[in-house]
């Protein structure tokens, strides 16, 4: 499933960082989650813009099991543009 | 027009660090506060600010809030206004000491005090020892200072309208600004909120260049605003840049990259630094590393599919001490780009980092413009603080923990003055309707469909061309001749947006339309900065001309103002008087 308006919104955040690796994610994940997991993103986009970035940087662990799940597919799709 | 209603005071336009602070003065105040913000307010790019603020609260070494002023003065290459600079230095350990009171939780010395760290650009003594001045809350100031306030005003009762996009300033004929017209973005329905004053706090521009730290947020909303309401803005031209952003993607790698050894290398292979700085090399200052960057890859000898980044090797380094010294930069390496530096250079180019310009204000945060006799005469009802504005403090060039500090001291100020104009200004003044239908046109304009002719255009081919001409024509390497042709493409690209349409027409949660409208934003910034651009030259702080290489105070020490309207430029000069000290003159800037 495609993400909807609202979400792809959400997914603008105060930091350059944060909209790349949620509009990766976007692009190139998110039509593979389920309704668990799409659960969860918008768990994730709940956070705060440094707590999002530290979660998905790895600096810091989560207890949403539903989030952490949701990690390594976020730095896949982060780096998964060649570098130019 | 039969349209949604409300009143407030005072509305705030943006819900970052300067419109928080003002909002929380405002409803403390007692005045009956709005706050529009496209996003929800705590992830305004505030939040990206890691370093600190800059105050002379002495903690870690002797400082002064002189000492500071001059630092500031010297540092904007001396275009920025001194009595603004004095203000701020003097108010900074007060406006620190309030955040520590809402709760800002600042780094801590081991006698309790605010820790305090050295950055570049300060000094004790006007010009002598390193000073420590900036304040942090770790390496998440912004952050923490943003929440705080936020806080501060849910307690305080301010109104949010969270995620609603302001079209346009509303402006009645004898020049007062009554309001704004905004749209729900969840809806898509146009509300008129009219206010007895109101504030832009929309931040920078920063989305005006391909290659930028700043967030897709960043798109110079309030500074085009100010200059469809006619009033000019200053200083456009001074953009800071920072020479090693990652190539394609924009965020920063710190100058620890070049401090640890790292050095820079062109497609030849050729470390070519050695070339534009014998001497320093690598570690020559931000706009010599960065105009070489430029220079090396207009002159084809880019990395890359599109030869268009140089690369920054760490890998001699050895794998120990990258992990061990620069673990932030091999993180973003790999997660931005997939390359981890142990084994591979990374892909680098100057990225845009801070508009020094903005809308022309006085020290009270009053909006000025050339309305009746003078070239600052206050637009009635208009104020406007932080990035969006240009006091001018930073002048030419900001110094790093200088942001911070603007965005509260005169997000503050501003608020004061609209306190005092409140007491004296108790009612709405009459809403000109005229004002709201050309607002609403600009609304509406999205509503046209694709004809079907092939003459339509698309937004985002368009915002892409956009940010690459910018690129190419206006950011390190400035010359007449680069610039003319700029001027031109954008003038083009302006044009092509006339014919642009979106494809979605729903009223619920329409992005593709608050991004049009974004990029209409970009376009009336982008044609004020390079025009500006163009017009100045000198070489003075950010703002470096490969033909006029040198700064000249005798015809440049003014700032530039650009009208929309009749696409001109005008100059007014730089107030180079304090408030209650002797003037700094300008002097050869060395460090």
């Amino acid at each position: 499933m495609e993400p909807d308006s609202r979400t792809r919104w959400r997914c603008r955040r105060g930091m350059l960082e944060n909209d790349w690796l949620l509009g990766q994610f976007l692009a190139q994940g998110y039509a593979q989650l389920d309704q668990e997991g799409r659960d969860a993103f918008e768990r994730l986009l709940d956070y705060p813009d440094n707590v999002l970035l530290d979660v998905v940087m790895g600096r810091q662990t989560t207890v949403d099991d539903g989030i952490a799940r949701l990690v390594p597919a976020l730095r896949a799709a982060a780096a998964a543009e060649t570098a130019p | 027009m039969n349209l949604t209603r409300r009143k407030f005071d005072a509305l705030i336009i943006g819900a970052g660090g300067a419109g928080l602070r003002a909002a929380l003065q405002l409803s403390n105040g007692d005045a009956k506060v709005a706050v529009v913000s496209k996003v929800f307010p705590t992830r305004s790019h505030t939040v990206a600010a890691q370093g600190g603020v800059n105050a002379a609260l002495a903690n870690v070494l002797p400082d002064s809030w002189h000492w500071h002023m001059f630092d500031t003065v010297k540092g904007s290459d001396y275009l920025g206004d001194q009595d603004a600079i004095e203000y701020m230095c003097r108010a900074a350990s007060k406006v620190v000491y309030e955040l520590d009171h809402f709760g800002v939780p600042f780094s801590r010395l081991d006698n309790g005090n605010i820790y305090q760290r050295a950055f570049g650009g300060q000094s004790q003594n006007f010009g002598q020892d390193q000073a420590a001045r900036t304040c942090a809350a770790a390496d998440r100031t912004g952050h923490a200072i943003l929440h705080s306030l936020y806080q501060q005003n849910l307690r305080a009762r301010t109104h949010f309208f969270d995620e609603y996009f302001a079209v346009d300033l509303l402006r009645d004929e004898q020049g007062f600004v009554l309001g704004v017209l905004a749209f729900e973005i969840l809806t898509g329905e146009p509300i008129v909120i009219e206010a007895k004053t109101t504030l832009i706090a929309t931040g920078g521009a920063g989305q005006l260049f391909r290659t930028t730290t700043n967030a897709l947020i960043n798109t110079g909303d309030g500074m085009a605003m100010a200059l469809r309401a006619g009033v000019p803005l200053e200083d456009m031209e001074f953009v800071q840049f920072h020479p090693t952003g990652i190539a394609g993607r924009g965020m920063l790698i710190t100058e620890g990259a070049r401090g640890e050894g790292g050095f820079l290398v062109n497609a030849d292979g050729e470390r070519f630094m050695e070339r534009y700085a014998p001497r320093a090399k690598d570690l020559a200052s931000r706009d010599v590393v960065s105009r070489s960057i430029a220079t090396e890859v207009r002159e084809g000898r880019g990395c890359g599919r599109n030869r268009d980044h140089v690369l920054l090797d760490l890998r001699h380094l050895g794998a120990d001490a990258i992990r061990h010294r620069l673990p932030g930069i091999r993180e973003a390496s790999m997660t931005f780009l997939g390359v981890d530096p142990i084994e591979a250079p990374i892909p680098v180019f100057p990225t845009c980092h801070y508009s020094m310009g903005g809308i022309p204000t006085n020290r009270f945060g009053q909006v000025v413009a050339p309305v009746k006799d003078t070239p600052e005469d206050p637009v009635p009802g208009l104020y406007a603080a932080g990035e969006a504005a240009c006091v001018s403090v930073h002048g030419a060039n900001r110094l790093g923990g200088n942001s911070l500090l603007d965005i509260l001291v005169f997000g503050r100020a501003a608020a004061n003055h609209i306190l005092e104009y409140l007491r004296e200004n108790h009612y709405h003044r009459p809403l000109d309707e005229t004002a709201v239908e050309q607002a609403m046109a600009r609304l509406t304009r999205w509503d046209r469909k694709d004809p079907g002719d092939g003459s339509s255009e698309q937004v985002e081919p368009l915002k892409r061309e956009l940010r690459k001409v910018m690129e190419d024509h206006c950011s390190v390497f400035r010359t007449d001749e680069v610039m003319r042709e700029g001027v031109e493409k954008v003038r083009a690209l302006r044009e092509r947006l006339n014919h642009a349409v979106i494809a979605d027409h729903s009223a619920t949660f329409n992005t593709a339309r608050v991004e049009a409208m974004e990029l209409e934003n970009l376009m009336d910034c982008a044609i004020a900065t390079i025009r500006s651009a163009l017009g100045r030259e000198e070489s003075r702080g950010a703002h470096s001309r490969i033909d006029f290489p040198d700064r000249d105070d005798q015809h440049w020490l003014k700032h530039s103002l650009y009208s929309l309207a009749d696409d001109s430029l005008d100059y007014k000069p730089v107030r180079t008087q304090p408030n209650t000290v002797p003037s700094f003159p300008p002097k050869e800037r060395v460090y």
